[in-house]
């Protein structure tokens, strides 16, 4: 097990604590730069997708990791920053140009957002958020003259610095990785500021913060603007990659799909925003893998076991009717939601946490580790 | 202003059924501090229940009627045990998530069982009309609005005079001080989304004549039940249904005089500018901050 001697503040907040980060990071780096010669055009793009989700989590992380301020309205930041491309996009504005444009859009309508929200905590901001999003939907829906409404825009193929890069080429994928890896960065650097010190301290306790002098109220627009702006960003890309966008793709289910990649990937730190978006986005080819394979696959285990041949075609049948039911990935994203909340409450990366220590302490691992604290006195009626 | 009279009557009856939903909202925040985002799905079941009883076993209407409830009772109870107790007691965002989870997973499972299409259940209440004058008052309208007022009534009375219903507050205020006096905590808590659970189902059994019954039913009117449960201050039980009352008038208002596409938008502005204005709702009260 490795001790890490700090001796001052500034080995405090280093970016990479010890030289294995740089190893490690640099392989994992490595591997995502040569992806797009290895693996097959369906799962380049499923990485695509993880990019620009990962992007949207580390930015909702921002919001409800960080600073404590739950949101159930990000699927509107990412139609805004989509439509703001789209709709640029026709005047003939340049890439660049209309990129941060989105994100300052974007940022802009977060802080709007943010100023109302001062005064909601808990239920109350989760469902302002919630009637946000409604409101966005409705009027992307409605005000035809911009956003072409519930026909949808195409979004044509993105053109960067005179070269036009194809929504399926690997130049695209790098773009997305490199927007992703900036907002990493860019987070980690945010967060280890006075800023970032201060959306922690305003999460922990707000009063406590205030009395420290923070200014709660400009930091929670801050932060809402920030994150906003980057899911903005993300928005540009997802309307590229999808060459159409319309209203019912921003729905609710979108925005609770990215609150998942943080409950799902561990809502504590930045590797969960990745996790969760990994996790998220390959359902849907583990959900065709079970339609196809998994039937031939348990007939012939049946088979093997010596089940005669009408009971392994009937077992098979039965099982691919199974795997074709309509509601199922519902039905699977629900049991997920519940079994994190209920069993792995720090999410995938915390389960990776406790695996590490498990053999860093090796024989003297203890479960109560990570064991959450229960709070039944405090009300937050009269918080 | 025949118009006006009919709109104003058709908003009432569908704000009764958000004030039900919102009921529900209000019961089990009341008691847990738990917002249950399930509470949609959980009247769509108990709408299937009854559809199950009803129209496929050819049930008596109150016999299936009162056998959903009892059902649907039993199923807040499982869900409860399930879901929410082995959280009670953690942040809220995680008993949110978890709700949320439960009810995308009961929408699924209910789309599997009965299908997709939208069902119709055969009401005492489904044919008729009464005249007054020359205003028009559909029944099943009229016995959505009656059944309203009739279970806020028994729920007020319930939390205000009974043991049981000073129990749940007590519990609702602090868990831990309300077990040191003796309450069975955790027996109130299950006990609390019985009766939230039974609620949802009246709404969904008196709502199938109007909407019919199908998977997302909940969803949707759920989500228009927020805004009359913030309306009318999470935690009060008339507040619940007078915030579901404007909420469906506002609603049916707006279909009527303003231009398209505000029918849909306008709760949540109302929502939002009571959310501005005054953020403890019209029936709560005022707390200070403590550390």
């Amino acid at each position: 097990m490795r001790f890490l001697f700090k001796t001052d503040y500034e080995d405090d907040i280093k970016l990479f604590p010890h030289s294995g980060y740089w190893v490690s990071y640099g392989i994992l780096l490595a591997l995502l730069l040569i992806a797009p010669y290895v693996l097959s055009s369906y799962l380049m793009s499923q990485l695509v997708f993880v990019c620009i989700y990962a992007t949207v989590g580390v930015a909702l992380l921002i919001l409800t990791g960080f600073t404590g301020q739950a949101s159930l309205g990000h699927a509107a930041f990412l139609a805004i920053g989509a439509y703001t491309a789209a709709y640029l996009q026709k005047y003939n504005v340049p890439f660049p140009v209309y990129f941060f444009a989105a994100g300052a859009l974007t940022g802009i309508i977060g802080a709007m957002v943010g100023f109302p929200a001062l005064r909601l905590t808990g239920i109350y901001l989760v469902i302002a958020t919630i009637s946000f999003a409604l409101i966005v939907e409705e009027i992307l829906a409605r005000w035809e003259s911009v956003t072409n409404g519930n026909e949808g825009m195409r979004v044509k193929t993105l053109s960067l610095l005179g070269v036009t890069v194809p929504r399926d080429s690997p130049t695209f994928y790098y773009l997305c990785l490199a927007v992703l890896v900036l907002t990493i960065v860019g987070t980690l650097n945010l967060l280890r500021s006075p800023t970032g010190r201060a959306f922690v301290a305003i999460r922990d306790s707000e009063t406590a913060a205030r009395s420290m002098g923070v200014n709660v109220a400009l930091y929670k627009v801050k932060s809402f603007a920030i994150s906003a702006a980057i899911t903005g960003f993300a928005g540009v890309l997802f309307a590229h990659k999808l060459s159409f966008i319309s209203p019912e793709m921003f729905t609710l289910q979108l925005s609770i799909e990215f609150i998942i990649v943080i409950l799902i990937g561990g809502a504590f730190s930045l590797h969960g925003a990745v996790l969760g978006a990994i996790f998220i986005v390959m359902i849907d080819p583990f959900l065709t893998y079970l339609k196809d394979d998994v039937p031939g696959m348990i007939a012939g285990i049946a088979a093997a076991f010596g089940a005669g041949k009408a009971t392994a075609g009937s077992i098979q049948s039965n099982v691919a009717a199974f795997a074709s039911l309509n509601g199922l990935k519902g039905a699977i994203y629900g049991i997920i939601i519940v079994l994190f909340v209920l069993f792995e409450p720090l999410g995938l990366y915390g389960r990776w946490l406790k695996i590490k220590l498990f053999f860093q302490l090796f024989p003297l691992y203890k479960r109560a580790t990570f064991k959450r604290q229960k709070i039944y006195v405090k009300s937050e009626r009269n918080r | 202003m025949l118009d006006f009279v009919q709109q104003l009557v058709s908003g009432v009856a569908l704000g009764c059924v958000y004030g039900l939903i919102a009921l529900g909202f209000v019961l089990v925040y009341k008691a847990t501090e738990v917002v249950n985002f399930a509470q949609g799905d959980l009247m769509m079941l108990g709408g299937f229940f009854a559809f199950t009883f009803i129209g496929m076993m050819g049930l008596n209407y109150w016999v299936g009627f009162a056998g959903a409830v009892a059902a649907m009772a039993l199923f807040g109870m499982l869900a409860e045990r399930v879901v929410v107790r082995p959280i009670l007691g953690y942040p809220q965002f995680s008993i949110i998530m978890a709700t949320i989870g439960l009810g995308y997973f009961l929408r699924s499972i209910a789309g599997m069982i009965w299908g997709t299409d939208d069902l119709k259940i055969e009401t005492p209440f489904s044919q008729g009309v009464l005249r007054i004058g020359s205003l028009v008052l559909a029944y099943d309208k009229l016995s959505v609005i009656a059944a309203t007022m009739i279970l806020c009534t028994l729920l007020w009375l319930f939390f205000n005079k009974t043991t049981l219903g000073t129990a749940m507050r007590a519990s609702s205020e602090n868990m831990l001080a309300a077990y040191y006096m003796g309450i069975p905590v955790k027996r109130v808590v299950s006990i609390v989304w019985a009766i939230s659970a039974a609620v949802a189902t009246c709404a969904g059994v008196l709502l199938a004549p109007i909407t019919f019954i199908h998977s997302n039913v909940g969803l949707v009117l759920g989500l228009k039940a927020f805004p009359a449960a913030v309306l009318g201050g999470f935690g009060s039980i008339p507040g619940a249904v007078v915030g579901g009352v404007l909420i469906g008038v506002i609603e049916s208002m707006a279909g009527f005089y303003l231009p398209e596409g505000w029918k849909d938008v306008a709760p949540y502005l109302v929502l939002l500018a009571v959310l501005l204005l005054k953020p403890e709702g019209l029936f709560g009260h005022h707390v200070r901050k403590k550390v």
